[in-house]
């Protein structure tokens, strides 16, 4: 089979998703068009270069509606021929993009493919979309939706870890992403400029320095929810009914970030970089995506880390650097606690909890960093992967060539 | 004999009245809604008619539906069931649907005729929902009528439109309690809450109908949903305050409900979908759904238990039937403890002559005392009145003087649970009333045979259960020792009747019928927590049984010590044979620490300073630690669940019940037996004796002889029968 190569990713700062954040004045399609068109002058993509952009977003409703994707390759450079679609894979669909792309390139559907994503949050908050699975309630009690912070907190409870556990978990998160980002070690960073040419923003904004008493005196987020009103406890006990309680350990601190941002990567077979003059930086050498218990929910990244080893025929000790999204910290700490996995190799460049969580856009974030990181340290193997809403989980192993 | 009656006036008006023959209340067969629809056609099809009033000729309009119309519905439809039920609902939807719509021209909404209803009293369940359907609601001002639907509390929900037309009314919010709690109002409070629309003095209200059509113009007979524009009140599930609405009522009901009853579920989905389409599709998703209910076994299970044969029950279905009626005068209370505070109250309350005595004239005041406190509540809640207080109180007398206890014609012994004690006071006592005055004793644990004994008269001693508290448990479990008599049986179940809770009348047996089922679940429960099975497990796995508590939280609300009580008297009777060591390994030692229930703020749960319950007690895990290897649910479930069921059978088996739907009722009303299930055999019935047996005799395998298979069950499994099928004493209803 052809092998599918990365071989560029780029991505803009995340910016707050809320209305005083510096990305909330760029619309979804521009700030998309931004990375599209980085893509094409570093990569010199002419006329009809690629045969799809792959573009995750989950909220696709208002500005983010109507196939986003397409939206943005015509209000972008690239040529009209190219065509585009919107994927929606909750937290991974710009993991989901790729690992589409990649997949679609070693099947020989074509030689090259943009991938990635994009979530404006501050401009369609998340939610919008509505949804069956919260408000069906044929479905909300087939499957057991409670939301993804009363997930997260089961998660905590099941598995054993405490409020410290978690805001240490963050603390460290931000440390890492603060000297990170001191060290100029996100090079996948395009900065975000208006159409005049004027730089609006160029690193990430929500990066802070905090400390264990600042997040002891943050209150929970999910307590009131689960414990009063509706009341999702209850339906999380009706399906783990061992635990006596759910504990309530996460909040803003320990939580991922609403973010603003996009994210691109161009991947193609060994024609396409030969075509372009490119050299390719990774191989994707597996990918997965799997569906779980939808009430813990956010669990997937262990099965599908086992399914995307698996794939590649490798062990977990095969991988020298794991990029877990930061949705909560109790899913790393989970992620961590399954594998007894190393916390050194783990996020060590920090994560959303730090820098934010642009739904459509984080999963290439993730993979960006992964691979700016591979370089950096001239490590052989990385492994992304994130927890996602509904009870999925999805996975891609890098392999530097 | 037809059960609405026509009429049209001088001024054009007709009148549909309502009056079923024989019968004290109204309520819907399956003829009668063709005669409505006749009658219907007619006001539509004459043009002297202006309009029409639909109303009762008896004091209430109407109770609800006759049940057996499901029944008929179903059989009629042959080997397809639901297409019956759902040819038949629609049909109903049909009806209803043409008054609402009398006949106005659907593009303009004009040219209709007003059609109301008038209300005298109690409108419940079809009673309201054919009301919904008019073009106006009036309801004469009598606080004693109760105007709902109540639907839910049986097993099903409001199918003839009700559901559809009250979320569109008031919005799905507002229209919550009504639907998923079954609340019902007085007419005041069910106009407040836009139930209905108008109410009257009950002298006024044919003239006010009659008035509001021969007024009402074209645009006041239009429901808001069939006019242009319509919203619904609160929001449709995908709008920004809607969503929310019912993300959090598919939480709240899923929690609530643990999950057990279809009908909630299928109510909540009904008014989802319907809320996302024009009326008359919504009719039809509420159809659909509601036929889901009626096909669902568990609805079936409820109907019977709740409805037909708790109603069967409190009718006398299994009272003597040639004994005269022993409606009680005088009751005479021994003993003014908790029990016998009770006892005086609701028998006080029901109306008797009340004595209450006790050993000093302290605790018999303090036993009256009870029922005042307890009234006070009522009057602040507007439950009670002043008046009723004080007519409760002036029907006890408080006293130590036996010779009060002169012309009583029913005594219940409510003292010290000792049999010296009870023989005492019995000789006592018989020696001041007359000889044809019954004797009850109310125990819980001690034989009733063996009670007799120290009376004279054995043939009218009989054991009548109550459950604690008094006035809020609605199961009376009557027991008939070896000698008593059909008079004292009549006299018992007159008397249950009188209180209006709801008897049943068992064999003398240890423990009876309830606590001999209670008992095992309660020990399983805690036999469990020995071995090393997470507690938050077996509590967790009673409640997604649909048991209200746990077997742990029950052992505390009935407390430790006298769970160690009742061992140590079951050893004692049962010697070598004695099957609950294990058990006491736990219940004694919580005893010894001093955990001894909630009473003293200390049991298998804590309890912080208020005595509220605050969580498991930690202190269980350092002596009984919990095993590496936590079995799966199902098991722990299974083992709930026949720990109890099998008592059950077993009871059958040994004649301690006489009918199985005694046993149905009797284990939801005396400890909340999952109501969902209909009761222990109805959910035999429902997973079916093979599967049943299946489950024994592997509990056997790995617990042991306490889930051996009783024949009977093999018998019906070998035979492919059930107990409704084998033993059902009543026609199948639904």
């Amino acid at each position: 089979m052809t092998d599918a190569y990365i071989y560029d990713a780029v991505r803009t700062p995340r910016g707050k998703g809320k209305k005083d954040g510096t990305l909330h004045e760029v619309t979804a399609v521009r700030l998309s068009a931004i990375a599209l068109n980085a893509l094409k002058e570093r990569n010199n993509l002419d006329g009809h270069a690629v045969e799809d952009v792959i573009w995750g977003n989950v909220t696709q409703v208002g500005e983010q509606g109507a196939c986003l994707a397409r939206s943005a390759v015509l209000y972008s450079d690239l040529d009209e021929r190219i065509p585009g679609v919107s994927i929606n894979r909750f937290c991974a669909s710009g993991l989901e993009a790729v690992n589409m792309a990649a997949n679609q390139v070693k099947g020989g559907a074509g030689d090259g493919y943009i991938a990635g994503g994009v979530e404006s949050m501050s401009r369609v908050p998340m939610g919008m979309d509505g949804g069956a699975i919260a408000a069906d309630p044929f479905l909300a009690m087939k499957a057991y939706f409670v939301p993804q912070g009363i997930s997260a907190d089961i998660i905590a409870t099941e598995f054993g870890f405490s409020r410290d556990d978690c805001d240490t978990y963050a603390v460290e998160s931000q440390k890492r992403a603060a000297a990170a980002r001191a060290d100029g070690r996100f090079k996948a960073i395009i900065p975000v400029k208006d159409q005049n040419g004027l730089e609006i923003m160029s690193e990430d904004q929500m990066i802070r320095e905090t400390t264990m008493q600042t997040l002891g005196g943050l209150n929970p987020s999910f307590k009131a929810m689960g414990e009063v009103m509706p009341g999702f406890d209850a339906v999380a006990l009706l399906k783990y009914p061992h635990l006596e309680r759910i504990n309530h350990v996460h909040h803003a601190g320990n939580s991922s970030g609403i973010a603003d941002g996009s994210a691109a990567i161009l991947i193609g077979n060994k024609e396409f970089g030969e075509r372009h003059g490119l050299k390719p930086r990774a191989r994707v050498k597996a990918t997965s995506k799997v569906g779980t218990d939808p009430t813990i929910m956010l669990t997937g990244p262990v099965p599908a880390t086992e399914r995307v080893l698996q794939a590649a025929g490798m062990d977990f000790g095969d991988i020298d650097l794991f990029e877990v999204n930061e949705a909560f910290a109790s899913v790393v700490l989970r992620f961590i606690q399954a594998f007894d996995a190393d916390t050194n190799k783990v996020n060590v460049n920090g994560g959303a909890i730090a820098m934010g969580h642009p739904l459509g856009g984080t999963g290439a974030m993730i993979l960006s960093a992964l691979l700016d990181e591979m370089e950096r340290s001239d490590k052989e193997t990385g492994l992304a992967t994130l927890c996602i809403g509904s009870g999925m989980g999805a996975a891609t192993i890098l392999e530097r060539v | 004999m037809a059960d609405f009656h026509y009429s049209v006036d001088a001024d054009g008006v007709a009148t549909i009245t309502w009056d079923v023959p024989n019968k004290s209340m109204n309520v819907l067969s399956y003829d009668a809604l063709r005669e409505l629809d006749a009658h219907i056609d007619t006001v539509l099809a004459d043009d002297a008619v202006k309009g029409a009033i639909i109303t009762s000729a008896k004091k209430d309009f109407a109770g609800g539906m006759d049940l057996n119309v499901i029944a008929q519905m179903k059989n009629d439809a042959g080997d397809n069931p639901a297409k019956g039920l759902f040819d038949g609902v629609m049909g109903m939807h049909g009806v209803l649907r043409k008054i609402e719509r009398a006949g106005m021209d659907p593009k303009t909404n004009k040219g209709g005729k007003p059609i109301v209803a008038a209300l005298p009293g109690i409108a419940l369940g079809i009673g309201l929902e054919i009301p919904l359907a008019c073009h106006r609601i009036i309801a004469a001002d009598n606080p004693k009528a109760k105007i709902g639907l109540p639907e839910i509390m049986v097993g099903i929900f409001p199918g003839a439109g009700g559901t559809t037309r009250l979320v569109r009314k008031m919005g799905a919010m507002a229209a919550a309690p009504f639907l998923l709690e079954g609340k019902t109002v007085s007419p005041d409070k069910a106009k407040a809450a836009g139930l209905i629309d108008e109410v009257v003095a009950p002298d006024e209200l044919q003239a006010r109908a009659k008035e509001w059509v021969l007024n009402a113009t074209d645009a006041d007979i239009v429901k808001p949903w069939d006019a242009k524009g319509y919203k619904m009140p609160g929001g449709a599930p995908y709008h920004p305050a809607g969503f929310q609405t019912f993300v959090g009522a598919a939480a709240m009901i899923h929690g609530k409900t643990n999950g057990v009853y279809p009908a909630a579920k299928a109510l909540l989905a009904a008014v989802y979908e319907g809320a996302m389409v024009p009326f008359d599709d919504a009719l039809r998703v509420e159809c659909r759904w509601f036929v889901n209910v009626l096909m669902n076994p568990s609805s079936s299970a409820m109907i019977r238990s709740l409805f037909i044969n708790k109603q069967a029950l409190e009718k006398g279905a299994v009272r003597p039937k040639d004994v005269a009626d022993q409606s009680v005068q005088k009751v005479g209370v021994l003993g003014a403890g908790m029990m016998g505070a009770g006892i005086a109250l609701v028998s006080a309350m029901a109306g008797m002559e009340v004595v209450l005595i006790d050993q000093t004239q302290e605790a018999a005041d303090r036993g009256k005392a009870y029922s005042e406190g307890y009234l006070d509540k009522g009057i602040a809640r507007k439950k009670a009145t002043p008046e009723k207080k004080e007519a409760v109180l002036s029907a006890i007398t408080a006293t130590t003087d036996l010779e009060a206890l002169k012309g009583a014609d029913l005594i219940i012994e409510a003292v010290f649970e000792d049999v010296g004690v009870k023989a005492e006071m019995t000789k006592k006592v018989e020696a001041v009333v007359g000889t044809d005055c019954i004797y009850a004793t109310n125990t819980s644990t001690l034989p009733i045979t063996e009670l007799a004994k120290a009376s004279e008269r054995p043939d009218q001693f009989i054991g009548i259960h109550f459950f604690s508290p008094v006035e809020r448990m609605m199961l009376v479990e009557i027991i008939k020792g070896k000698e008593t008599g059909p008079r004292a049986v009549a006299k018992a179940l007159d008397y249950v009747r009188q209180i209006r809770k709801t008897p049943i009348v068992v064999n003398d047996a240890r423990f009876f019928y309830c606590n001999r089922c209670i008992i095992p679940y309660i020990n399983e429960g805690m036999r469990m927590v020995g071995e090393g099975v997470s507690p938050a497990l077996v509590e967790g796995a009673a409640k997604l049984l649909g048991f209200p508590v746990g077997p742990l939280q029950l052992v505390d609300e009935t407390s430790i010590d006298l769970g160690v009580k009742i061992a140590k008297a079951t050893k004692a009777a049962m010697g070598d044979d004695y099957p609950d060591a294990a058990v006491d390994d736990i219940i004694f030692w919580m005893a010894d620490e001093g955990r001894l229930g909630r009473k003293a703020n200390a049991g298998f749960y804590d309890y912080d300073d208020k005595g509220k319950r605050a969580g498991l007690w930690e202190g269980l895990e350092g002596k009984f630690p919990h095993a590496d290897d936590q079995p799966d649910l199902t098991e722990v479930k299974h083992r709930l669940m026949m720990a109890q069921v099998l008592e059950a059978v077993r009871a059958l088996e040994e004649g301690v019940l006489e009918d199985i739907r005694e046993g149905d009722v009797g284990a939801i009303l005396a400890w909340g037996f999952a109501p969902w299930s209909g009761g222990p055999f109805s959910w035999l019935d429902m997973i079916g004796a093979d599967k049943a047996v299946e489950i024994c005799d592997s509990l056997t395998a790995e617990y042991g002889a306490r889930f051996t298979t009783p024949a009977l069950l093999r018998d019906l499994a070998d035979k492919g029968e059930t107990f409704y099928g084998r033993f059902d004493t009543a026609q199948d209803a639904a």
